[in-house]
């Protein structure tokens, strides 16, 4: 630093006549700009509260107390339990989710070790296959189960005299639907190895398959509990499959939703939405606590583990994906061909009549145009809420107290499954003395509810991307007299932004396909895709229906497509940056 | 401050009795009761072991905690309970916290926007810092492509852009090759003494300290154990902390009877009654630094001892020898000797030499 300097520079006096020292005092926008996090929290807490808190307490309200305004859970408790058709309801919810999870994680799990553990060809391929059925809405493997083995599927005898619908339509259903949510979290708990361990274990001559029973699956076991969880909670509330291959086996989650949309009967409605809250809650309990101890087993100096040559675990990965995949895309396959054949299985002449949705009940053109709004609208006022909550929480100084309520409250909507959101909404905002209650029925309202719905998965995805920049930005930034909003926009947003990038994406494809909190809360003005999949196959349009699925699932998949290469597009372009050379 | 410390004239910052508890009540004290002063173009290191609240009390500096109770003043203006961005102060943080999507040139440039500066003048001054920091030509560089030096350098320029008149260093070095380290630090120092600002540096690597520091605040549990120059520091530690913590020392357990006597076993050696401080007659320790125990002393000198030498380390420019002494059984005493003396003393082995300690670099504690 002695070399090249200049004699004026090195008087800090005259440096000072170069910039102005007037600080603290500031302007009007400035002090603004400064006061902008700490108003802007409880903007984020009041939000929290309607949202998300309120409509839960409603639901809490309507299940407890009658109309009278008196204690009434004891009763409505022992009055649900005596009803002779409660408890079998139980216990098919129950019956059906384990079956599922047992089905679907092991299944998920093979597939999540052939992508992170070993070399098979075409990887990005098998894992865009495996999360396809997330581009779609839940009904589409009942409707496609239905062309497959239903009464006039093509392998209508598979199932037996019943046929596909009841237990095991809504077993096959739901593992469709549920099995790249249980590949995400099992190929997350993957890609973390230790190769040290590895290492040592080869060294200590233990056999493959003794490494992997004590090293790879001790390593994957919360990965494995938290899919599991996943899925008994995904089953447990999805009332879109029961709906349309439940047939006479009726479940919890379909319960719930008759009692209220068909039935008016909110009380029961309220009472079953809380009962199905129960397993939500219990597993994110039980997955916190797991995570604070999992935490400590990946070291910072852990060797990131290469999987090595073995033909013999390559062809078995391989059998895993290819029968797994081929699974998955036949049902896809089949709704999508229903959707375009005139009438499945009997006339098999291409069209696009079932497109047609003008023509028929459930919404028409309307409901997908309400969808791309809702889509659009959620996934920019999502990701701005999302991006911003997280960065108060994570990026400003402000009272512990008020930083550990938000968070909380971030996390919270992961436990409260769809079904049981959209109930808390339509007692809280359907209320006629709430001065909310303009907003029922309107789009405002569904965006509300969608980003409540899946604000913690977004939540999470912002809060990694901040937590990884370097801790003092917003100090170094203060000490120059630089407001944290500002150098949030200069600097935290551009480099977060391929995280923003991808909450835009999930809460897009999410908002395209949800039907769960939704079907509770919209008008006629506001229908959506989804739910015209759910009128129509009532309906008895089942080929209208499938149409209307692929619809969705090309629009998300095409979305999806769109939005990775706009990410990819910005990371190279700010490759200058981002891969130093040095 | 210290009991009969002189508190230095023209203070440019002055903490009095500053304080800070993490986690309520029941939590944990970073800082009891802290005061100091810095005077105008000072640099003063805090240092000391990690947890013992220096890094807290430089963020307490910075506006960036909250202090519980105590004051705070710089330049004549009171700071405690300003906001960071009203204390007009640089800080130059361990990782640097360089923007990454900006440029060299936008990173220093970034304090000097809406300071009503006109752009060529934003742009000369960027230009000034570079040069300033020797990076002149590096302006559309990103900070990935900088070494780790050069990003210190540009932290620094963007510390110094605003013409801060307080800088704060956060352990500066530490993401720094040692090699690096020891030019940068000297450029550093020369480069707060040219612009002649106030500094405070938290460190716990003691050879930094010494090295860059006009003055030392060690630090231990939240207190101030010792304030003054390196050389205060290593040769009058105030404490056993500060001599156990500085340097390397030779520790005897014994007595201190009488005015000047230290007994240890039957060994009684003595010691000047300056460096007995106020040391009440009874058991006490007595601290030694290796390279003061003298080696082949003359005869008449006090305090002698015959020892042999049963191992040594070899330092580069020197040896640390491990000495066992007739008279101090069970005890090893180490003793630095340059390499090019190291003939002039025995081998390893049973062979016996006279060594002394000599009672003007004994230290008693208490």
């Amino acid at each position: 630093m002695t070399r090249a300097l200049p004699v004026a520079a090195a008087n800090a006096n005259d440096a000072a006549t170069v910039a102005s020292r007037a600080r603290g005092a500031g302007s009007l926008a400035e002090r603004i700009a400064h006061g902008a996090p700490a108003a802007m929290k409880w903007l984020w807490l009041a939000a929290l509260a309607v949202a998300l808190v309120l409509p839960l307490l409603a639901l809490f309200g309507q299940a407890w107390f009658d109309e009278a305004g008196h204690w009434a859970l004891p009763a409505r408790m022992a009055e649900l339990a005596a009803n002779p058709n409660f408890v079998p309801l139980l216990g098919r919810s129950l019956a059906v989710s384990l079956t599922v999870a047992a089905l679907v994680v092991p299944l998920a799990f093979g597939f999540a070790y052939a992508l992170q553990r070993s070399r098979i060809a075409f990887k990005p391929l098998w894992r865009g296959i495996a999360l396809l059925p997330l581009f779609a809405p839940s009904l589409l493997p009942g409707i496609a189960l239905v062309y497959l083995f239903g009464n006039q599927g093509i392998f209508k005898g598979a199932f037996g005299a019943g046929g596909i619908y009841g237990f095991w339509g809504i077993v096959l259903g739901e593992a469709f639907y549920t099995f790249p949510h249980a590949l995400m979290v099992l190929i997350a708990a993957l890609s973390l190895a230790d190769a040290r361990l590895y290492e040592a274990a080869r060294a200590m001559g233990a056999s493959p398959w003794r490494t992997f029973l004590t090293v790879t699956l001790p390593g994957a076991r919360h990965g494995l509990f938290g899919a599991a969880c996943l899925v008994l909670t995904l089953v447990v509330t999805d009332f879109g499959v029961p709906k349309v291959v439940g047939g006479g086996y009726p479940v919890l989650a379909l319960e719930a939703y008759k009692a209220v949309v068909g039935q008016q009967q909110f009380a029961r409605g309220a009472l079953i939405g809380m009962l199905l809250l129960l397993p939500a809650l219990l597993t994110f309990g039980v997955d916190i606590a797991m995570q604070r101890r999992q935490r400590a087993q990946m070291s910072s100096r852990a060797q990131v583990y290469v999987p090595g040559r073995d033909p013999l675990r390559d062809a078995c990965c391989t059998l895993v994906v290819i029968v797994t995949g081929a699974l998955l895309l036949t049902v896809l396959a089949a709704a999508v061909g229903a959707s375009l054949v005139k009438l499945w299985p009997y006339n098999l002449q291409l069209t696009l009549a079932h497109y047609d949705f003008d023509n028929m009940d459930g919404g028409g053109w309307l409901a997908y145009r309400n969808s791309l709004r809702l889509a659009a609208l959620t996934a920019l006022a999502g990701t701005l809420a999302i991006f911003f909550g997280a960065w108060l929480t994570e990026r400003t100084r402000g009272p512990a107290w008020l930083h550990g309520v938000l968070r909380a409250g971030f996390v919270l909507p992961m436990a409260v499954p769809g079904l049981v959101l959209g109930l808390g909404y339509v007692f809280f905002f359907n209320a006629p003395s709430n001065p909310l209650h303009t907003l029922y029925g309107t789009m405002t309202l569904l965006v509300i509810c969608n980003v409540a719905h899946f604000y913690t998965t977004g939540h999470l995805t912002a809060a990694a991307a901040l937590r990884q920049l370097d801790a003092e930005f917003e100090a170094a930034a203060l000490s120059l007299g630089v407001a944290p909003l500002v150098t949030c926009w200069r600097v935290t947003v551009p480099i977060c932004l391929p995280a923003l990038i991808d909450i835009f994406r999930y809460l897009f494809v999410s908002a395209m396909t949800t039907v769960s909190a939704v079907v509770f809360l919209y008008s006629p003005d506001t229908v959506l895709a989804a739910i015209s999949v759910l009128n129509m196959d009532d309906a008895g349009d089942t080929a209208p229906a499938a149409a209307m699925s692929t619809l969705i699932l090309l629009t998300s998949a095409l979305a999806c497509l769109l939005l990775m290469g706009a990410a990819r597009g910005w990371l190279r372009r700010t490759q200058a940056w981002r891969a130093p050379q040095g | 401050m210290q009991a009969g410390e002189s508190v230095p004239e023209r203070a440019f910052l002055a903490i009095e009795g500053v304080g800070k508890r993490f986690g309520g009540a029941g939590g944990f004290q970073a800082l009891d009761g802290v005061s100091l002063s810095v005077p105008q173009g000072e640099l003063l290191c805090l240092l000391g072991p990690s947890g013992c609240g220096k890094t807290t009390l430089l963020r307490i500096i910075a506006g960036l905690e909250r202090e519980d109770g105590g004051r705070i003043h710089a330049g004549g203006r009171e700071l405690t309970g300003l906001p960071p961005q009203a204390r007009d102060y640089g800080i130059l943080f361990q990782s640097y916290a360089l923007f990454p999507n900006l440029s060299v040139a936008q990173n220093v440039a970034y304090g000097l926007q809406g300071r009503g500066m006109t752009r060529a003048h934003r742009e000369a001054r960027v230009d000034e810092m570079l040069a300033l920091v020797g990076l002149a030509g590096s302006e559309r560089k990103f900070p990935g492509q900088l070494s780790g030096g050069q990003q210190q350098r540009v932290a620094l320029a963007r510390a110094l852009a605003p013409a801060p008149s307080l800088l704060l260093l956060d352990e500066p070095m530490s993401a720094l090759d040692a090699r690096v380290r020891e030019h940068l630090r000297l450029e550093l120092r020369q480069l707060q003494r040219r612009l002649n600002v106030t500094t405070v540096m938290v460190t716990h690597d003691q050879e930094e300290a010494m090295a860059m520091a006009d003055r030392i605040a060690v630090m231990d549990g939240g207190r101030i154990a010792q304030v003054g120059t390196p050389g205060e520091i290593y040769e009058r530690p105030a404490s056993p902390f500060v001599a156990e913590f500085i340097g390397q020392a030779n520790w005897l357990a014994g007595r201190l009877s009488g005015r000047g006597t230290f007994s240890v076993g039957e060994l009684e050696l003595a010691v000047s009654p300056a460096r007995a401080g106020e040391v009440a007659d009874g058991a006490a320790r007595l601290c030694c630094r290796p390279e003061a125990v003298r080696l082949h002393p003359a005869d008449g000198e006090p305090n002698r001892l015959l020892a042999r030498i049963v191992d040594q380390t070899y330092l580069g420019s020197r040896y640390r020898l491990m000495l066992e002494a007739d008279r101090l059984p069970g005890i090893t005493l180490f003793a630095d000797v340059l390499r090019e003396e190291r003939h002039l003393l025995p081998a390893q082995g049973s062979h016996k030499f006279w060594v002394s300690l000599p009672s003007q670099a004994l230290q008693v504690f208490a």
